[in-house]
């Protein structure tokens, strides 16, 4: 197995090449360097990440044994609570806001020795496609920064394709993991519903969101979910189901697994190139000794009219808490309840405005059963097809997103355009799969293109293990990955 | 055109949203955009499916018991003695716009 970056930064500490500590002030200095054109940042915590450094390095002085992730150098989306961090989720509400307590997959990262050098831009609340929705500034994408990295984890995919991370956390409502993944050319995962606790992670809709990394490589995120992956007291949500060593699981074989493919998602919109790609990818597959197998998938084209009802009526319910009491903005006024109106006018931002006004709409009286509950029962709907599917198929095989990269300022304005950009992606949220984006070539104007796989329930190690085998069958000769050439040691500068 | 003016002044009173003119404008024709959209969802007979509303209702449950009992994985004992520690007074209160450092403190409630 090839070395990778999170391996190879242990090795250097413990064999005592380098230290965690000098490892973390390359990091911040290529973030200097570099961040000010991208603008994936929106907050560093050089302190936290020195002592935690300073931790690391005690340990290799005194030649104690390191722990898996010691001194890697890691960054959170800023919707993941982070004690006496400011944490925004990209919202002026909470400009000010510094958590008195971290977000678990956040503690687990650091017990397992990560470097958390600092907060990562998003969509306000995570809620967009673009991260242009961010009430701080916009994210250039590292590969052609006329272009949005995606959204609403565009911040953590830019970080890890400009190499001013080795690997973050995003979170995923509706695709805002895998997209940008896909539109930064980076790997990126969205667990099974309940696989990850999200204990800490500032609410946008319950049942859709989920934690999960990005790194260049699968086997780096396997790593990182394993770290963060298990029952969680704090989220009653996260599953009582035993987490595998994902990254042990990486080399089974995946001669004679069966892939699926959907027509579903090869229909009318797809960007010619990324279908090629993708279908190539699939041969790929083939010629590894997977098995292609047709299914369907026939309520694809409700999606995302069901996320769009479900998502914002649960984020109407969730972002009632701010209200300028306990927390956050709070406007002047003479009343409470003008106190509360203009609070949340001036704290929120256009798209969170529209989210909790169309929430409201769909639960309010005479709408509930038209919109809500139809809304549930397509969402039954929508994972029977995926139950049925994963009858026939190990993994089922898909473009992340119908088009590559898109310009900043494209579709700004019109919020059902942007909406559409999902549509491969909120699927999975929807039923709670798992659903990873692994680099698959580029278009002619080398925008990086995204390989969209699902696995069944809690079947990660599976969906992990087909991602890899691909990344490794196409690696030679990729200029693109440049942590993955094999036995090399990370440096954030040697490029 | 199925929300009208009054409609988006009512959803924004629930919602505790004062909203500019020019932004309820907009809400009006995104709304609309939107819920047209959303229409679609009524090609589709469900009166005999059953709502989804957790994911987790899929896992870890006891399908042999009824209502929230199916959910015992998630359930703890009750703890008397050396419960978790909440947050402390002064930790909770650093947030706040306006504190005492006993209470939040807000506006007048109660007009006289």
């Amino acid at each position: 197995m090839p070395a990778s970056a999170i391996d190879g930064v242990r090795s250097a500490i413990a064999e005592r090449e380098t230290t965690a500590t000098a490892l973390a002030q390359d990091f911040y200095t290529r973030i200097r360097q570099e961040d000010p054109e991208i603008g994936a940042f929106l907050t560093l915590c050089q302190e936290r990440a020195l002592a935690q450094a300073g931790r690391i390095d005690q340990l290799a002085a005194e030649g104690k044994p390191l722990p898996p992730l010691a001194g890697v150098p890691v960054a959170i989306k800023d919707v993941m609570v982070t004690s006496g961090v400011r944490t925004t989720a990209g919202s002026k509400i909470l400009d000010n806001f510094i958590p008195p307590y971290d977000c678990t997959a956040v503690a687990r990262l650091e017990a397992a020795g990560a470097v958390i050098l600092g907060k990562l831009n998003c969509d306000e609340f995570a809620m967009g496609s673009s991260t242009e929705n961010s009430a701080y500034h916009a994210v250039h994408n590292p590969r052609d920064k006329s272009r949005v990295p995606g959204g609403s984890s565009g911040g953590s995919a830019a970080a890890v394709a400009a190499e001013m991370a080795v690997a973050t956390l995003g979170s995923d409502t509706g695709g805002s993991i895998r997209q940008p993944a896909s539109f930064c050319g980076v790997v990126g995962l969205k667990p099974t519903y309940g696989r990850v606790s999200r204990y800490g992670l500032i609410a946008f809709a319950s049942s859709l969101d989920h934690i999960g990394p990005f790194a260049k490589t699968v086997k780096e995120v396997a790593l990182v979910l394993r770290t963060i992956a298990g029952r969680d007291p704090m989220d009653s949500t996260s599953a009582e189901v035993p987490v595998p060593d994902y990254v042990a699981e990486l080399e089974k074989p995946v001669k004679g697994l069966r892939v699926g493919v959907a027509k579903e998602y090869f229909g009318a919109g797809l960007d010619s190139e990324v279908r090629a790609a993708v279908e190539t990818a699939i041969q790929k597959l083939a010629a590894l000794g997977c098995e292609v197998v047709p299914v369907s998938l026939p309520h694809t084209e409700y999606a995302i009219p069901t996320y769009y009802i479900v998502a914002t009526a649960e984020a109407s319910a969730n972002l009632a808490r701010y209200d300028g009491v306990r927390y956050g903005f709070r406007a002047k006024a003479s009343n409470l309840s003008g106190m509360y109106r203009l609070s949340r006018d001036g704290g929120f931002g256009m798209e969170v405005k529209r989210r909790i006004m169309l929430g409201t709409y769909v639960l309010s009286a005479g709408y509930y059963d038209a919109y809500y509950l139809k809304a549930q029962k397509v969402r039954t709907l929508l994972t029977r097809d995926f139950d049925e599917a994963f009858k026939k198929v190990d993994v089922i095989a898909a473009p992340t997103c119908p088009t590559p990269a898109f310009r900043l300022g494209e579709k700004v304005n019109d919020p059902l355009a942007m909406y559409l950009a999902d549509i491969y992606t909120v699927t999975a949220n929807l039923a709670g799969i798992p659903g990873i984006s692994v680099p698959c070539g580029e278009n002619h104007e080398k925008l990086p293109i995204g390989l969209q796989l699902f696995g069944r329930h809690f079947d990660e190690a599976t969906l992990l293990r087909v991602a890899h085998a691909y990344e490794q069958s196409r690696k030679s000769g990729v200029g693109t990955d440049a942590f993955v050439r094999s036995g090399e040691r990370i440096s954030p500068m040697s490029r | 055109m199925k929300v009208t003016d009054k409609d988006v002044a009512y959803v924004a009173d629930l919602a505790n949203l004062e909203l500019t003119e020019d932004e309820r404008a907009r809400m009006l024709r995104d709304l609309n955009s939107i819920l047209e959209y959303i229409e679609r969802l009524n090609e589709l007979e469900t009166d005999k499916v059953a709502p989804m509303a957790q994911v987790s209702d899929r896992y870890g449950v006891d399908e042999s018991r009824q209502g929230s009992d199916r959910f015992a994985y998630a359930i703890r004992e009750d703890v008397k003695d050396g419960l978790r520690k909440s947050l402390p007074h002064e930790a909770a209160v650093k947030n706040a716009p306006d504190t005492d450092g006993t209470f939040f403190e807000v506006p007048k409630v109660i007009e006289r």
